[in-house]
């Protein structure tokens, strides 16, 4: 049996007919073949598939498809406008935020919903919202100061 | 060559960074192929049992199911190789038990593959898992490596005797340290287990099996740290295909820390399989497996004695160790507790007789092998956490006594390297500086100070040290050979000059983060005095790169980068005759400084695009001279590289329910010089945060059944961002004496260093409190920690 869903992604509509057990992560990957959504683990612990819906950032692999019906999805690969990068993604650059890449969609999504409910973060809060997102390569520091080099500049 | 250097020394931002941050990495389950299918595996619920009947043919009959393979259907292909033999101490060489592509009878670990099923979705061939039934006879199992060892124990093997897979010694004769500890004033001794941990690199393995009939052609696509020796060992010791007739590319790769060097049975059964089948298959580890399955690292079980004079001399160091190498041997597992451990435990030190006696012991658990540090991480553990208690037993100041043991300094230039106990010769050294400088960051009679007067205010402080060494850059082929490697460790590095002066670069290393393509091109660019916009780095494909060895053991820029320069070298000698013919000079009048080709003394001049040019034109060119302009070398070290660093940190307990705050940390490294320093500092804070780890979080638990009872995120506890405060980092720089960049190597130093600094710091705060405890397990639970204080 498979379902009909309407999706907006990065700002374009899908229509397609998906099983019931899809997860909304393999939807994104394996559907709509936007890869930049990465899958770390089995039980929504690693953050690394992290996109927003509806402008909240959600573990992609804790939602169905199904359940995405109607709803405006974001991904990594929407997130910077006309190719200028999203600050964060600037901010990763010049900050050495990243080292293997595979956690970093992740973390950006994460951070861009941190700075939009909380713009000005301290570092207390920028590790507490990180708790949900692992990387195993940086040692958290510098993508600590990715976040506030983005911070600064939104 | 170039006399100013523009780009070598300075935090470049890295070139790779744009794919990564835009989501258009492409790591291998990125990657799909036309009429690709899903492979998943049966796996073994049991450690240790016998595999009675299996059916499959219900699972056979499944929607979308293709083919299922079972133990017998590879009984005939060999099993994955083990590439380091270590001998017994009597000359016997090692146990090898054949590791199967597929268990036909007797699993011997949870998750040892029964059957892999291939289908055309993934969702389908994980259903099939679910109707292959398999009449099991459950054995009792060994998972503790000293309790392997006993008469009784239940074996891994029916042919290994106590499990035991070689013993294996190093260092002065047992007798020597014998006596010199006999005549110790105090000997410190610590029990201890250095735990068993999961790499955990973020992408879980996958790879893609691909054969095309009409070339006869396989081509495996892998997330691995090596892509040739994955294709040397799946071709020559596994499949018996021919190596040309294989391609393996290792595309963006997720981290490796060490789990993606070895060659994973994996690999073979999903391009064996893609002929029998006739279409791509892809599997791709989940989280689960990954614990299961992914080499773990660690797992030993140690007694330390130090013997010190009465004057705080180090007088001997004695070491026993039960190894953990689990059920099967990989690649590089017996190496790692042996001639990476082992070798270190001179430390920085002047120990005059040290012995160390390793036991390796199959158990019925995962393989263990090099995990980020690889046996430096335990030995450094040995030595640094016996210098801080033996200070705290005696009473001395542990920096002094330190201070007191370090091997002075010596350069390896004007000074000779120091020739340890333990066969290594270092090749340069200050190891005071790192100490002192670790010292003033952390302002150290104020710590004290301010530790006492916490303690007024019913507060927890302790601050732990670590000095420690590493052998990287590994290795010379000639020393590893005579050590039992069945490898070579040299590395290839081609450069191609492009008609026009661009250059692309091949490298056999291979990058999982740590920014080849920036600092690579980095020193070409310097080296040709050419904008690093003109350089491109490739590397990850066989067909693509000359045999290379990969990256591990922190040698892609000792190694790799040395091959590349030896490259850049032969391009700019061909180019002094070019241009020598060109400006009808002699050759030897010719210099090379910032990219052009100039007549000494003259402003007469070629720039480099004008030489590369001409090499691929060669209308007026030298008449015994082959055209082009494209060089490959093959770099073998002279040594291995030792860098070396001081950690420090401090911690504060609380009281009430064990917790322990890591406070501040500080490493002050030392790798030789550096080609990026927002790189290396990078790599630092990686590996002191994978230490930390070990310290205080993570750690594998095998219950009695042999099953692990925390493998997921939501059990093993991995290192979060709120557990660290900001690293304090420093550097000094002791080039390397013996490779042109006179660079040692950054990726381990920080999981190397940091461990002992945090168990210190704990341990510190404890006997601050009164309470003289000697040891506890990692990792430092709040629990274990409470229960230490009450």
């Amino acid at each position: 049996m498979h379902v009909k869903i309407k999706v907006k992604v990065n700002g374009m509509e899908h229509v397609h007919e998906v099983e019931p057990r899809l997860l909304l992560s393999h939807f994104l990957r394996d559907t709509l073949r936007l890869t930049g959504t990465h899958i770390g683990c089995d039980t929504s612990g690693c953050g690394a598939c992290t996109v927003h819906v509806n402008g909240k950032a959600v573990k992609s692999c804790t939602l169905l498809a199904v359940q995405a019906d109607g709803c405006e999805v974001l991904t990594i690969e929407g997130l910077s406008t006309n190719g200028t990068l999203h600050p964060l993604q600037e901010g990763f650059h010049q900050e050495h935020g990243l080292q293997c890449g595979y956690c970093t969609p992740g973390m950006i999504m994460t951070a861009a919903d941190l700075l939009k409910n909380s713009p000005k973060p301290t570092e207390e809060e920028i590790r507490h919202a990180l708790e949900g997102n692992i990387c195993r390569c940086t040692g958290y520091h510098n993508i600590v100061k990715s976040i506030q080099y983005a911070a600064e500049r939104m | 060559m170039s006399a100013t250097t523009s780009y070598i020394g300075k935090s470049v931002k890295r070139v790779e960074d744009k794919r990564f941050i835009t989501g258009k990495g492409k790591y291998t389950d990125d990657i799909i192929l036309a009429g690709m299918v899903h492979g998943a595996f049966v796996r073994s619920p049991h450690a240790n049992a016998k595999i009675k009947k299996i059916d499959i043919s219900k699972a056979k009959a499944m929607p979308g199911v293709i083919a299922i393979f079972t133990g017998a259907d590879v009984a005939a292909i060999n099993g994955v190789p083990c590439g380091w033999q270590v001998n017994f101490k009597n000359g016997d060489t090692m146990k090898e038990p054949k590791h199967p592509l597929l268990v036909a009878d007797r699993t011997k670990h949870v998750g040892d593959p029964v059957a892999f099923i291939i289908a055309e979705s993934r969702e389908e061939a994980k259903d099939a898992i679910e109707m292959v039934s398999v009449d099991y006879e459950k054995l009792s199992c060994v998972t503790n490596p000293a309790e392997a060892v006993k008469p009784g124990a239940p074996l891994v093997h029916d042919d290994v005797p106590n499990n035991i897979c070689f013993d294996w010694e190093l260092g002065n004769p047992k007798s020597e340290v014998e006596e010199a500890l006999s005549k110790a004033s105090h000997v410190t001794t610590l029990d201890f287990v250095n735990q068993r941990l999961v790499p955990n690199a973020m992408e879980p393995r996958s790879y893609i099996g691909s054969y095309d009939e009409t070339s006869d052609k396989y081509t495996l696509y892998t997330s691995t740290q090596n892509p040739h020796l994955i294709r040397l060992l799946m071709c020559a010791f596994v499949l018996g295909i021919p190596e040309h007739k294989v391609r393996v590319v290792g595309p963006d790769v997720g981290g490796g820390f060490g789990s993606k060097i070895y060659h994973y049975t994996e690999e073979a059964l999903v391009t064996w399989c893609s002929k029998e089948i006739g279409r791509p298959i892809k599997w791709t580890s989940e989280r689960a497996e990954s614990f299961l399955l992914d080499a773990h690292g660690r797992d030993h079980v140690t007694k330390a004695e130090m013997g010190f004079d009465k004057d705080g001399k180090i007088l001997a160091l004695r070491v026993k160790t039960f190894a953990n190498l689990g059920a099967y041997l990989s690649t590089f597992s017996t190496c790692v507790p042996t001639y990476l451990h082992g070798t270190l435990l001179q430390g920085l030190y002047t120990t005059p007789k040290i012995n160390v006696d390793v036991t390796g012991v199959f158990t019925h658990t995962n393989a263990v092998d090099a995990y980020r540090g690889a046996g430096r991480p335990e030995a450094t553990y040995i030595l640094e956490r016996l210098l801080d208690l033996s200070a705290l037993e005696m009473n001395v100041d542990p920096t002094e006594l330190r201070f007191k043991n370090f091997i002075p300094p010596f350069d390896g230039v004007k000074q000779p390297g120091y020739q340890t106990q333990v066969a290594l010769q270092y090749d340069s050294g200050n190891y005071h500086g790192v100490l002192e400088k670790g010292l003033e960051i952390l302002d150290y009679k104020n710590f004290r100070k301010q530790q006492k007067e916490s303690a007024k205010n019913g507060k927890l402080l302790g601050v732990g040290f670590s000095t420690y060494i590493e052998a990287c850059g590994i290795a010379p082929s000639a020393v590893v050979g005579s050590l039992g490697a069945r490898a070579g460790l040299y590395e290839v590095g081609q450069v191609r000059v492009q008609p026009t002066g661009k250059v692309s670069v091949f490298t056999g290393s291979h990058s999982h983060g740590q920014g080849h393509e920036t600092t690579f091109a980095q020193v070409v660019a310097d080296k040709l005095g050419i904008p690093m916009e003109d350089v491109d780095i490739i590397h990850g494909d066989s067909d693509t790169v000359a045999f290379g060895m990969g990256t591990y053991g922190s040698r892609s820029l000792a190694v790799g980068g040395s091959a590349i320069v030896k490259s850049i070298e032969k391009i700019v000698e061909k180019g002094k005759k070019i241009a020598a013919h060109k400006l009808e000079a002699s050759e030897q009048d010719i210099e090379f400084v910032d990219g052009k080709f100039t007549i000494k003394g003259t402003s007469k001049s070629l720039n480099f695009a004008e030489i590369a040019l001409t090499a691929y034109v060669p209308h007026v060119y030298p008449a015994d001279l082959e055209p082009g302009l494209d060089f490959s070398s093959f770099y073998d070290p002279k040594n291995f590289t030792y860098p070396f660093g001081c950690h420090i940190a401090v911690v504060e307990i609380d009281r009430e329910t064990g917790k322990v705050d890591l406070k501040r940390f500080i490493a002050v490294d030392d790798v030789g010089n550096v080609i990026n320093p927002m790189i290396v500092e990078g790599q630092i804070h990686g590996g002191v945060a994978q230490g930390m780890g070990q310290a205080l979080l993570e750690g594998v638990e095998y219950d009695e059944d042999g099953q692990i009872s925390n493998g997921s995120y939501m059990d093993y506890c991995m290192p979060r961002a709120d557990d660290f405060p900001m690293f304090e980092t420093a550097s000094q720089v002791t080039p390397c004496p013996h490779n042109p960049l006179g660079v040692k190597g950054a990726g381990e130093a920080g999981c190397i260093g940091s461990t002992p600094a945090v168990v210190n710091a704990v341990i510190d705060a404890l006997w601050s409190s009164g309470k003289k405890v000697k040891d506890i397990r990692m990792p430092l639970t709040p629990e274990r920690v409470w229960k230490a204080m009450n």
